[in-house]
């Protein structure tokens, strides 16, 4: 049986070598917390989102957030990818006097990008203020944040639940990266984020998990998000930090490490081997 | 500057069983022996820096003397309302560490420089400002922290910066240093960037210009009697600091040219104007396009020496 969802993976799979080589060349941290997310927004940009990268500014777009701002070389890739801007851009990754750093900077200078995060804590509050907006303003948009667990140690994500809640932002999904690291350690062993979606739940929340690699459970997930009708919706992802490297993989030294030249001809040896 | 801040906790830690160090899931392998000298005086706070503030308030009130470090926007602005009202209103002693500050993170973007800190900080009554120029500066600020009754914020920079002062130096809180001496003019500042201007110096000595360098150690308090004498001996002060050029080293001096009536004396001011910094990269290109490194340095001073 063809498998419905191969395109997508091949274009994870292309994502993927690309920040490994973008992290070695251009000496940019955070590889782990990019590849445990590429699924999740591979999905949201081929299938999910509607937006027309080029028409970026389209006033009824919906609205994307990465919250976990430190994932942005994974956004950049899968923004040039999806022809929001031309792939060559990226050769000034890195580079001196160029905007594409570490972090997603201020809309206006990388079309598709809606806000500037980096600070954990920040996106997501944002993005329930855009769908209040929209509310307001009787749009029939939705809007999108991806966090991670560790971001979720911060107050603001669980101040913007609570409102969300309350105001039943029904037009809001919250994408949660859980790749149980976070810095320093264990997300659980560091703060008591389990029960995770029960969290949610008392908050208000529609809540959901599933395996945030697997396209088919990523896409019943958001069809059921929007269904629900006076309410908003998180999607528990459980995924690998380092996914598809498996010398990365749920090691969280990836979570600073730069691989070294042999690393990167490892990853992508395993990398092209998928495809 | 970073490993010398966990080495001297390490040891400070040993000796005395009230300092703890709370950290905001920043600094990995770096506090490995703290923990091993005293793992629950380690508290690994999170990613969640308001809460942590309030909770070394906290603890200083219940007679610990607490050490907060992440990275520098996050220990300060990022939890502003918790340093002013739970550390400096409540006179609670917390040491405040700032990390990776000024422009050390430039290629993390504006996110992660810190170049309001100090001017910001400097309001709140009671808080020492810190930004000590070099590791060894550091560790006699942070043993005088941990003694002095003050909340305390000491902004450092990430690692390997070179040591600026040497044995004769008198270094501590509210102490200022001439790092070296000259004739024609001083450049006063804080912080690594120091560095820069010491380069400066050295290079201007081909030209027959002497030129001092005098790091302050802090902006809050200040060494009222090191800014006198300068006052009496320089007629033209360059301020350096990898900061915004509003509310840092340059206004204080300014302000303190204005309090002590000396209006023959001309301060021209280095420093990150005020915006942010959208076009990235690194440390060193960003103090160059900013006239920052010790080239731009040199050009302040001449044009200054010319008018
Ligand atoms: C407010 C704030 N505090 C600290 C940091 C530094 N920081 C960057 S990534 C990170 C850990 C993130 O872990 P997690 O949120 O679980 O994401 P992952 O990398 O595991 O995907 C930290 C502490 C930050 N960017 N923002």
């Amino acid at each position: 049986m063809p498998d419905k969802y191969n395109n997508l993976k091949v274009i994870s799979n292309l994502i993927r070598k690309r920040i490994v080589e973008t992290s070695a060349n251009s000496k940019i941290p955070h590889l782990g917390s990019c590849l445990s997310c590429v699924d999740i927004l591979v999905y949201l940009y081929w299938k999910e989102l509607r937006i027309d990268p080029d028409f970026s500014e389209d006033p009824d777009r919906d609205r994307f957030i990465l919250s976990k701002g430190h994932a942005s070389p994974a956004w950049i890739q899968v923004l040039a990818e999806r022809g929001f801007f031309p792939i060559t851009k990226l050769l000034e990754f890195g580079k001196d006097g160029s905007i594409f750093h570490e972090h997603p900077p201020i809309p206006g200078y990388i079309p598709g990008i809606e806000a500037a995060t980096g600070s954990l804590g920040h996106g997501f509050p944002m993005a329930l203020g855009m769908a209040i907006s929209h509310k307001v303003q009787a749009k029939n948009t939705r809007c999108y944040a991806l966090l991670s667990d560790g971001e979720c140690n911060e107050g603001t994500i669980w101040e913007a639940a609570m409102l969300a809640g309350s105001k039943k932002v029904s037009h809001l999904t919250a994408i949660i990266d859980f790749n149980k690291w976070q810095a320093t350690g264990r997300s659980k062993e560091i703060m008591a984020i389990d029960p995770l979606a029960d969290k949610w739940i008392a908050f208000g929340w529609h809540a959901q998990e599933i395996d945030g690699h697997n396209f088919d459970e990523i896409s019943k997930s958001l069809l059921s998000a929007k269904l629900e009708k006076d309410r908003p919706s998180v999607i528990i992802a459980h995924t690998i930090k380092g996914k598809g490297v498996s010398f990365m993989e749920d090691d969280n030294n990836w979570h600073y490490r730069i691989p070294n030249a042999d690393e990167l001809q490892a990853a992508l040896e395993e990398l092209e081997s998928y495809s | 500057m970073r490993n010398t801040f966990a080495e001297n906790m390490t040891q400070i830690a040993s000796l005395r069983k009230d300092v703890c160090l709370l950290s905001g899931d920043i600094g990995n392998r770096m506090f490995d022996d703290f923990k091993k000298i005293s793992p629950e005086r380690f508290i690994n706070c999170g990613i969640a820096e308001a809460n942590m503030m309030s909770i070394a308030s906290g603890m200083a009130l219940s007679g610990m003397r607490p050490v907060v470090y992440t990275i520098t926007p996050f220990t300060t602005t990022r939890c502003l309302e918790q340093i002013r009202i739970g550390v400096a209103y409540h006179k609670a002693p917390v040491v405040i560490v700032g990390t990776g500050s000024g422009l050390s993170y430039s290629e993390l973007g504006p996110t992660h420089h810190s170049l309001e800190d100090m001017a910001i900080l400097r309001t709140i009554p009671g808080l020492n400002v810190l930004a000590p120029a070099d590791s060894k500066e550091l560790t006699a600020q942070l043993k005088e922290a941990l003694i002095d009754s003050n909340p305390t914020y000491l902004r450092i920079g990430k690692k390997g910066e070179p040591n600026l002062h040497d044995e004769y130096s008198n270094l501590g809180i509210g102490k200022a240093n001439m790092l070296k001496d000259g004739e024609d003019v001083v450049v006063i500042g804080v912080g690594p960037i120091l560095g820069e201007a010491l380069l400066a110096a050295k290079t201007l000595e081909v030209d027959n210009i002497s030129v001092a360098v005098a790091s302050l150690g802090g902006i809050k308090p200040i060494d009222q009697k090191f800014i006198g004498e300068l006052s009496k001996r320089f007629k033209l002060w360059i301020s350096i600091e990898e900061h915004g050029l509003i509310g840092g080293v340059s206004s204080l001096l300014s302000e303190w040219l204005v309090a002590n009536r000396c209006n023959q004396i001309r301060l021209k001011g280095i420093g990150v104007p005020d915006e942010f910094i959208h076009r990235l990269g690194s440390q060193d290109y960003i103090r160059e396009r900013y006239g920052m490194n010790s080239e731009g340095i040199i050009e302040t001073i001449r044009t200054e020496l010319t008018q």
